[in-house]
């Protein structure tokens, strides 16, 4: 039977008090939203809870890859390639790109299992993430939260077996968004609670747990969808859960991270999950989806991953509401953002294995690794005798580096150095840096960002980020 | 052909440049006839379209190629050639004109350099967007990637930078052609706005519009256009790897500086630079470059320009005065222009009629530029006999 074998999160380190949003001074532990910065975006964030899921595991075995989102920056272009890429995954996979519903995150890791359970497919990268936008001033824009999780669904079920699920849709205008809109819209919210939310996902849960002649208590952890933690709290009760069954939604810490929610709360089951388990997963939106599984053995064995509590424990205030606005292009300015042409299509596709996978290549003839990929060596002078390699999970080390006050980010200056990566050396910007903690020698790591957003399209490369401790597996 | 096969075979006999700064009122065309007539006047030459039988142009910012040229002096019927190797390209301009004699087939050549980066409606260069990699992609951003490493190696920092600034403003205000005519003081760059670290604006060279020319001839032909012709000892261009993606690099120095040097010293019969060049103009992009050159071209020991600086060795009346007439930091630095505007200084500085800025007795002068990333280095060095 299908199910889990790796999960893995990815939550911006920004963190925007609500305090600052409502324009008062930022208290010292009080409520915030986790916020994707300008250089962040679904594409990005799906891309390092992939790293964070895939690490220790052969990337070529991923034979499907299902990305969900609400927020993918194309109407038209598929995401799941783009994702694809820059993981370096290959071309011989089936992609996917799962939108329009906050459900589809859950409908994702459904149609895996489905995929799986079928035989067209044997390893399934599922990866969930939004960045939803509220417009200023709404209580979307309070409540919501951006991130990104990940999972590797396959026939193994290493960690945890998908044992049943069940959906219920139904139609319905909560919230939507339409072509053109920058913000999401949002009825009434007694009325999405009262008729949509709370019904449909008692229906889909109660649903699962009759045909399974369950109930409700079997189940050690229940994660909820929610539009809000009151909202969330009275689908509980209705329920019947007791003290404790509910998980963490981490409203005040993250936010409702829309399709990735529900998926960022099952990744924090698991983090913390014991063989045995059973979790149950309820998702919202259009209907609901509802989702059962069984913790296994294998889940002692998998290496620790950053997930969602290394990364909600990595936090980098945001200082102003002005800063956030600046982040998310949502001031106004003379000329428009990095008007022209933008980059030219056929360079971007001359130099995908360079800028999106972040391959470079090792010379054959002397070893020596450089970058980004060229015709003659640069240590010993052979010409067209390389291997490919990649670049983007290995460690680096700072050679030397420069304050840029000029380039366009909300919060001047960026930090910019030269990284030895295996003996290549990549000019390169740094992120999750203060000038301050800048050391040459200090080592780096790598992400996936949004370098500037020229000619109306998000134009991706890597960034380095100061090497993190590895993550420890305490929490089981 | 061995390294001193030009040596001595070719002469400067006219020199001329144009007001360098925000030129608003002049176009491309109007700086490069102010700066020709100068040279053509110095020379003595007062029928250009008989004398110069060639033209080798440098210029970054063109829209037009060589006949920019051409057609402001009028000069067809002959080659008109366009150089460009990024802020090398006055020098690169300058070595095809004297290699051109040295190979015997003209007399007599003209030399423009020039560049009108002010009508592009930004201060400095722009941040460009085209490409992914290497953002951000700007000068200061470059070339301030040996500061971190050399700080921590050997002990310098902004206060040694900063009174290079200094000196080249000071320079500046006795040159009448340079843009910038203000003293500052070693507070004024500590203090002023941070472009890239540890850059502050006043350790940027100032961006100009600007030309100068320069009139070559066959030195056994010099004597016929003035009395004082300046030989040409050596002229050399060096590519290096692009420092970002070079494996061996240190970030102590650039790499082309020195291989350069080590070519223009031998083509030249140079031994032993620090005591035989008079005077020089080196490449001040940022003031770190100008401390980087005085190690990278022999002029003191590695680790050991802030010593020199501070005790007045590079000044007009130190031991081997630098920048004379203010550098690419006061004079202006139009880009194409600047190798050729050395050649300019040094030529006056070696005839002795450098005015108010006038050092001691120089028979060695070198002029340096360094351009891209960096990855190319161009040196040229005049002798008065």
């Amino acid at each position: 039977m299908a199910g889990i074998s790796s999960y893995g999160a990815y939550i911006p380190p920004h963190r925007l008090s609500l305090d600052a949003l409502s324009g008062r001074a930022p208290l010292d532990g009080g409520p915030e939203k986790a916020v994707a910065w300008n250089d962040e975006d679904s594409v990005t964030m799906a891309v390092a809870a992939g790293v964070d899921c895939l690490a220790g595991f052969d990337r070529k075995l991923v034979d499907a890859v299902y990305f969900a989102s609400t927020s993918y920056p194309f109407r038209e272009k598929q995401g799941a390639a783009l994702i694809a890429r820059a993981l370096d995954l290959g071309r011989e996979l089936q992609a996917t790109d799962y939108s329009n519903s906050l459900r589809a995150g859950t409908t994702a890791l459904r149609a895996a299992a489905d995929a799986i359970d079928a035989g067209s497919a044997t390893c399934v990268l599922v990866i969930a993430s939004d960045c939803r936008m509220g417009a200023p001033g709404s209580s979307l824009e309070r409540n919501s939260g951006d991130g990104a999780a990940a999972f590797l669904v396959s026939k193994d079920s290493a960690i945890a077996t998908m044992e049943a699920s069940r959906a219920v849709t139904d139609e319905i205008i909560d919230v939507w968004r339409s072509e053109g809109d920058d913000f999401v819209h949002s009825w009434e919210d007694r009325f999405v609670v009262q008729e949509g939310y709370a019904p449909r996902m008692t229906e889909a849960v109660d649903g699962l747990l009759a045909d399974g002649d369950d109930s409700v208590s079997d189940y050690d952890k229940v994660a909820l969808y929610g539009p809000d933690h009151r909202s969330r709290a009275g689908v509980a009760r209705t329920l019947g859960l007791a003290e404790g069954q509910l998980t963490d939604a981490f409203f005040g810490r993250l936010g409702n991270a829309g399709v990735a929610f529900a998926p960022l709360q099952l990744v924090a089951a698991l983090e913390n999950g014991r063989p045995g388990e059973r979790i149950l997963v309820a998702n919202y939106g259009d209907g609901a989806d509802a989702l059962a599984l069984k913790v296994n053995d294998g889940i002692e064995q998998l290496p620790a991953r950053r997930a969602v509590g290394w990364h909600l424990e990595r936090r980098q205030p945001v200082t102003s509401y002005d800063q956030y606005l600046k982040a998310r292009d949502l001031g106004t300015s003379e000329w428009e953002a990095q008007a022209g042409p933008g980059l030219s299509a056929t360079v971007h596709f001359r130099e995908r294995d360079s800028n999106l996978s972040f391959c470079g290549q090792r010379c054959r003839a002397c070893g020596a690794v450089q970058f980004p990929v060229q015709r003659v060596c640069e240590s010993c002078f052979a010409r067209d005798d390389f291997d490919g390699t990649r670049l983007s999970d290995r460690s680096g080390k700072l050679v030397t580096w420069t304050f840029d006050y000029f380039f366009p980010t909300p919060a001047p200056p960026t930090v910019v150095g030269i990284v030895d990566i295996g003996g290549a050396r990549v000019h390169m910007q740094l992120v999750n840096c203060a000038p301050d903690d800048v050391r040459l020698g200090m080592p780096l790591e790598f992400e996936f960002r949004c370098m500037h957003r020229a000619g109306g399209r998000p134009n991706y490369y890597w960034k380095a980020t100061p090497a993190a401790e590895p993550a420890t597996s305490e929490g089981r | 052909m061995g390294k001193d096969a030009l040596r001595d075979k070719v002469s400067v006999v006219g020199v001329g440049c144009c007001h360098f700064g925000e030129n608003w009122d002049q176009s491309p065309s109007d700086m490069i006839v102010d700066a020709a007539y100068e040279a053509y006047a110095d020379a003595g030459i007062d029928e250009p379209q008989k004398r110069i039988e060639a033209v080798f142009t440098g210029s970054l910012y063109t829209t037009q190629g060589p006949h920019e040229c051409a057609d402001a002096l009028k000069l067809f019927e002959r080659p008109v050639s366009m150089v460009s190797n990024y802020c090398a390209t006055g020098t690169d301009a300058f070595r095809f004109g004297v290699m051109s004699i040295a190979s015997g087939l003209y007399d007599t050549v003209l030399v423009v350099g020039y560049d009108k980066p002010k009508d592009r409606g930004v201060s400095g260069p722009s941040v460009m967007m085209d490409g992914v990699r290497d953002l951000p992609r700007t000068p200061a951003g470059w070339f301030s990637l040996c500061a971190a490493t050399y700080f921590d190696r050997y002990g310098a920092g902004r206060e040694d930078l900063a009174r290079i600034a200094v000196k080249n403003h000071h320079n500046g205000t006795l040159a009448p052609k340079s843009w910038l005519k203000r003293e500052i003081t070693v507070d004024d760059v500590l203090g002023a706005r941070m472009i890239s670290w540890p850059f502050g604006l006043y350790d940027c060279a100032a961006q100009t519009d600007g030309a100068a020319a320069v009139v070559l001839s066959r030195s056994d032909l010099a004597r016929g256009f003035r009395d004082d012709p300046v030989l040409v000892k050596a002229v050399t261009i060096s590519s290096g790897p692009n420092p970002q993606k070079d494996p061996g690099n240190d970030f102590l120095s650039w790499k082309p500086n020195g291989w350069a040097a080590a070519d223009a010293y031998e083509q030249a019969g140079i031994s032993d630079p620090r005591s035989e060049i008079g005077v020089a103009q080196v490449h001040d992009c940022f003031s770190l470059t100008e401390l980087l050159a005085y190690e990278d071209l022999g002029f003191c020991d590695k680790g050991s320009a802030k010593e020199h600086i501070a005790d007045g060795k590079f000044e007009l009346d130190g031991d081997l005065p630098v920048n004379t007439d203010g550098g690419l930091k006061a004079f202006g630095h139009p880009t194409g222009a600047t190798g050729v505007r050395m050649i300019y200084e040094n030529t006056l500085q070696l005839q002795g009629r450098a005015e108010k800025r006038q050092v001691k007795n120089p028979r060695l002068a070198l002029s340096h530029n360094l351009g891209g990333h960096p990855t190319a280095c161009g040196i040229a060095i005049l002798g008065r006999d």
